[in-house]
């Protein structure tokens, strides 16, 4: 993982921690996709995704979920 | 394009004596009140109950000779000169302080009441030097109108008595002098000081013929409480207080009427002239943000204009080691675009990108947000706002469907409780704090919610009746603390929720908030601030009546920025404060537009009016203006432009107006990445920090060389006019559309008022906005929903914009930036009164000798432990970097806690800031650094690195600017050719 992945990791958590009001990952994780996919520039969701999915087991598992619903992201979502 | 003479048409100011009935045109109450039917020289008018003969014969157009009255200033009624007769009264009352009353027949003129004047007057006058040819204020003096009002031909007192002729002046005050030889006491400085300015600096010592005009206690201006505001000034019937630069100029010839570039209230002026030169900035009494008020900077500190730092020639060169290069305007726009191209060409389409200038007019901003999405054909544009008020772009919409304050600022006038978050009102939106502060001695509550106790928590006749001194990084506990009392203790207003709120969401967000962890008892630990307390201040807010919130940047610029602006809304919105006069949440953004360039579509994920890029129909609209594709996905933001170019996939950044090697965060970072680009270009007045690493430089205009429009802080759209001719030769938005047309896509404007038509005919809330209705009606607050709107004061009324209010659930999550064994200590930043941002307009006017450094507050307990002397050098270290900056120990910061300013470059203070930022919307955590400090004796590295490197680019800019040395000679704006040309 390279810094800037890092980074954006980070910043993907952070969001995560502040939508995290309930316990209903799900919906967490809906809500962590739709803001990335409203905001964020696909290239920074593309290297956040492959970020992510090389370190899995260090996410919140909201945001695990949340990766797999990022558009135009290879491996889910809507193109 | 609008009839420009129109256009530009300027009504003399007129002076109706006293101020409307009901005091201020905020109150609305003027038109409510019943109408009383009076006689005034045979003449018949109907006006508003509660208004003054004085001000009834005015508007009649029998003028009443006064001294002591003033429309800004309620009546006082000390001159005498201002007699009138009424039939069936005895004697003569003062026209200024008798209120009329139905059937009253009114003389103003007869023999007696000559006589009785021309009295009044021949005791003044033999008090007062007869030097009235020499005097500055010769043409514009109220007594010298009076006497020749009233006839006075000769005077039979001699100067042999005692007299005040040898008063000696004083000339400290920077921008004004107070000759008290020509004072004739009829307080309207005092005053003016008190009901205007609300600073209490002046009083009238001594009584009868001993009674003067003396500043705090006797002292010299410079010294005194005074802030330079210049109310007394403008107040002054006489030369006793005048504006230096008329000493100096002589008496304006013509004016303009424009907008203030400085901070978000949006002041109007009258921009006076005499032969193409600026002569003075005098407040609009019909400006609809500032009611005839204003600040020392928008007042006085408009030098930097001229400044001899003004570049006004384009600049290139290739690299930031070569030296700068004087080239002429189509070499420059040739060399920029073949540099942009070449960088898309070798790394692709979405290589480059742009930012939009908070201190630029929404015309201009449009125009460069559009190059980027169209020429460029990428959405990589951000704003500056995007370093101090994207969270409340995205709390607000999230809420309650509009990212925009909820009300106008006379608003505040009608609150009962006043809230104020992370703002320092009287220092960075002081005409706005004027009228707070205003309506708070009539009585409303104050609530302060801030680390540091600012001057409003206790000031002349203003004291908080709660101040929460949270520690730094825990809005969002306190917010969510005083909502949890609002629904524990019953406080909410259930029908309004009901009404107008999304039940699902509250019923969600009450369950919430409802949780142990968030009531005051549990936060007090992470917060500081006692749980009384909090239950005393949300009782207050819930139950006052009308309470109103308002909010800076120490509420924008945290982790949780946005996460705060929701909870305010939320509290709003439970306690049912929002929708009508005197309540409401509003953001006092900090440039003079940044709500405009967030309205003109700046950010990469929207378009103007805040439109997502995603929703087609907005998208088919511009792609229809603009006749090209729109990439529907957002594209990066300032910080992740940064990012980016260190990563090497980001090349060339068009720069209009923003200083980010100053202005952002983490400094070094900044350096590196400005560093790693092939092509920077910087617009701008001066070579600023950032084009120290600018490969073109293309000279921007002052306000006072645009025509334009900024929208201020209540969503005032207000014009800015032309002062003077762009030193540069060429007008902003038309560098931007050179650009773009030299990269391949055309466009062409004849004049910026068609870019506001191209705007009103995409944006829903622009409906029917143009130049010819902002003559018409002065301003307009948008949203403007049909074309014959004329602006929404309030927001939503009725209903929320959004439809139903949305309850967004707050969940205190801590910043990383935590007080360690390493960093103990946390940083906070603020700003002053005399000083603007990033001080490159500021530091370049009189106003510099008010704030010549910046430096660094520390509380005595926290200095003792370190060794630490009051103006003694301190160094400061954070994760970041380092810096140093002068200590001064005071009890305004907590324990703890240390507060500094940013003004000055070589202060360094962003040095040590870092990339935390908002989890929304990236807007930097510049409120709150861990650090450690300690006493240092020599400068942190960085700064001597940062002085070796401003005089290396000084050098390599001195013989460009040597050769093309601007020329301030007074350029005379040729209307008429412009006129002719439409
Ligand atoms: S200084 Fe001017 S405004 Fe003040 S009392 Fe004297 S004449 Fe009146
Ligand atoms: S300039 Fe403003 S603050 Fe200073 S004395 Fe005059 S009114 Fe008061
Ligand atoms: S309050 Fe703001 S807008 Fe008004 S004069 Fe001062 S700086 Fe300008
Ligand atoms: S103007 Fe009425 S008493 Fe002075």
């Amino acid at each position: 993982m390279t810094v800037d992945a890092a980074k954006l990791v980070r910043m993907a958590e952070q969001i995560t921690a502040n939508m995290a009001y309930t316990d209903d990952v799900e919906l967490v994780a809906a809500r962590v996709a739709d803001h990335l996919n409203r905001f964020w520039d696909p290239r920074m969701r593309q290297a956040m995704a492959e970020a992510a999915n090389g370190d899995a087991d260090q996410l919140s598992p909201a945001l695990q979920a949340a990766v797999r619903q990022l558009h135009g992201v290879g491996g889910g979502g809507v193109p | 394009m609008p009839d420009m003479n129109l256009y530009y048409r300027v009504g003399a100011e007129r002076d109706l004596g006293t101020p409307a009935a009901n005091g201020n045109p905020a109150n609305g109450g003027a038109d409510a009140a019943p109408t009383v039917n009076v006689e005034i020289d045979g003449r018949h008018i109907g006006v508003p109950e509660g208004t003054s003969v004085m001000r009834a014969a005015a508007l009649a157009g029998a003028s009443v000779p006064k001294l002591c009255a003033t429309e800004d200033l309620d009546a006082f009624g000390s001159c005498r000169l201002c007699l009138v007769a009424i039939e069936g009264r005895k004697g003569y009352p003062a026209s200024c302080t008798t209120l009329v009353e139905e059937g009253m027949v009114v003389h103003t003129q007869t023999p007696r009441l000559a006589e009785l004047r021309r009295n009044v007057m021949e005791l003044y006058i033999s008090d007062h030097p007869l030097d009235c040819l020499t005097c500055a204020a010769n043409g514009d003096c109220e007594l010298q109108d009076m006497a020749g009002a009233v006839g006075l031909r000769t005077v039979r007192y001699g100067y042999d008595g005692a007299h005040h002729l040898d008063k000696p002046k004083d000339e400290s005050a920077l921008y004004f002098s107070f000759d008290p030889a020509k004072c004739i006491v009829c307080s309207r400085c005092v005053r003016a000081c008190e009901e205007q300015q609300g600073t209490y600096a002046l009083t009238i010592s001594g009584r009868g013929f001993d009674s003067e005009v003396i500043a705090s206690q006797n002292d010299a201006f410079i010294d005194s409480e005074c802030v330079s505001c210049g109310a007394c000034v403008k107040a002054c019937p006489t030369a006793t207080l005048i504006e230096k630069s008329v000493i100096e100029h002589g008496q304006p010839e013509s004016a303009v009427i424009t907008t203030c570039a400085y901070c978000g209230v949006g002041c109007s002026f009258r921009a006076e002239t005499q032969g193409g030169q600026l002569v003075r900035m005098v407040p609009n009494r019909d400006g609809h943000a500032n009611h005839g008020h204003a600040c020392v900077k928008g007042r006085f500190a408009f030098g930097y204009a001229t400044h001899r730092d003004r570049i006004t020639t384009p600049l290139v060169r290739d690299s930031i080691d070569d030296e700068w290069r004087a080239v002429g305007w189509d070499e420059a726009i040739r060399t920029a675009a073949e540099r942009l191209q070449g960088i898309q060409a070798r790394h692709g389409r979405k290589s480059i990108g742009g930012v939009t200038s908070s201190r630029c007019t929404n015309e201009e901003v449009y125009v460069v947000q559009k190059f980027i999405r169209a020429a460029a054909g990428n959405n990589n544009v951000d704003t500056c706002a995007r370093v101090c008020h994207s969270p409340t772009g995205y709390g607000l919409k999230t809420t309650l469907g509009e990212s925009a304050g909820t009300q106008n600022f006379d608003s505040v006038l009608q609150s009962d409780v006043i809230v104020v978050i992370g703002a320092n009102p009287t220092e960075a939106h002081p005409v706005f704090a004027s009228a707070m502060k205003r309506r708070l001695r009539q009585g409303a509550g104050l609530i302060v919610v801030d680390p540091r106790a600012i001057d409003l928590v206790q000031s002349p006749h203003v004291r908080a009746d709660h101040h929460l001194q949270l520690k730094p990084g825990t809005n969002v506990a306190v917010i969510n603390a005083l909502a949890h009392v609002v629904i524990e203790e019953g406080l909410e207003d259930e029908a309004y929720i009901r009404a107008r709120c999304d039940m699902e969401a509250y019923r969600i967000w009450r369950a919430f908030i409802s949780e142990a962890r968030n009531s005051p008892e549990a936060t007090e630990a992470a917060t500081g601030v006692p749980a009384g307390q909090v239950r005393a201040a949300a009782r207050l807010y819930a139950e006052a009546g009308n309470g109103a919130i308002y909010y800076g940047l120490g509420v924008t610029e945290h982790s949780q920025g946005s996460t705060m602006v929701m909870g305010i809304a939320n509290l709003a919105m439970a306690t049912g404060n929002l929708g009508r006069p005197g309540v409401g949440v509003n953001p006092l953004r900090g440039q003079n537009n940044v709500q405009g360039a967030c309205d003109m579509g700046s950010f990469p994920h929207e378009l103007t009016g805040y439109r997502h890029l995603s929703d087609q129909a907005t998208r088919k609209l511009f792609e229809a203006e603009w006749r090209v594709a729109l990439d529907p996905e957002p594209g990066y933001r300032i910080p992740n432009m940064f990012d980016a170019a260190i990563d090497g996939e980001f090349k060339g950044l068009y720069v209009q107006g923003e200083d980010f090697a100053q202005s952002d965060p983490d400094t070094q970072h900044i350096y590196a990445a400005l560093s790693a680009m092939e092509c920077v270009i910087v617009q701008d007045l001066f070579l600023n920090e950032t084009a120290k690493f600018a490969h073109v430089f293309l000279p921007g205009c002052s306000f006072l060389e645009k025509d334009g429009t900024f929208t201020n802080a209540e969503r005032r759209i207000s014009p800015v006019r032309k002062v003077i001719a762009p030193l540069s030769g060429m007008d902003e938005w038309e560098i931007t559309c050179r650009l773009a047309t030299a990269m391949g896509y055309e466009m062409r404007y004849s004049h910026p008022s068609e870019i506001m038509d191209e705007i009103a005919r995409l944006t829903p809330t622009f409906r029917g906005v143009s130049y010819a209705k902002l003559a018409e009606l002065g301003s307009i607050q948008w949203p403007c929903r049909d074309e014959a709107s004329a602006g929404t004061p309030l927001m939503h009324v009725d209903q929320f914009v959004r439809g139903k209010g949305y309850f967004a659930p707050t969940p205190y999550v801590p910043t990383d930036e935590r007080a360690n064994a390493r960093y103990p200590l946390l940083l906070t930043t603020g700003r002053v009164l005399s000083q603007y941002n990033v001080g490159a307009q500021t530091r370049r006017t009189g106003a510099v000798a008010y704030h010549r450094e910046d430096k660094l507050e520390i509380h005595p307990a926290d200095a003792q432990l370190r060794g630490i002397v009051d103006g003694s050098w301190v160094g400061l270290k954070s994760r970041a970097g380092e810096t140093v900056l002068r200590a001064q120990v005071t009890e305004r910061v907590q324990p703890g806690v240390l507060y500094t300013t940013f003004h000055h470059p070589e202060s360094g203070a962003n040095v040590i800031t870092t990339d935390n930022s908002d989890w929304a919307t990236n807007c930097p955590e510049y409120k709150v650094t861990a650090v450690q400090a300690y006493p240092v004796s020599k400068p942190s590295e960085w700064q001597e690195m940062f002085r070796r490197f401003t005089a290396a680019q000084q050098q390599l800019s001195e013989q460009a600017l040597g050769e093309a040395q601007p020329s301030f000679a007074p350029a005379k704006l040729q209307r008429d050719r412009q006129v002719a040309q439409a």
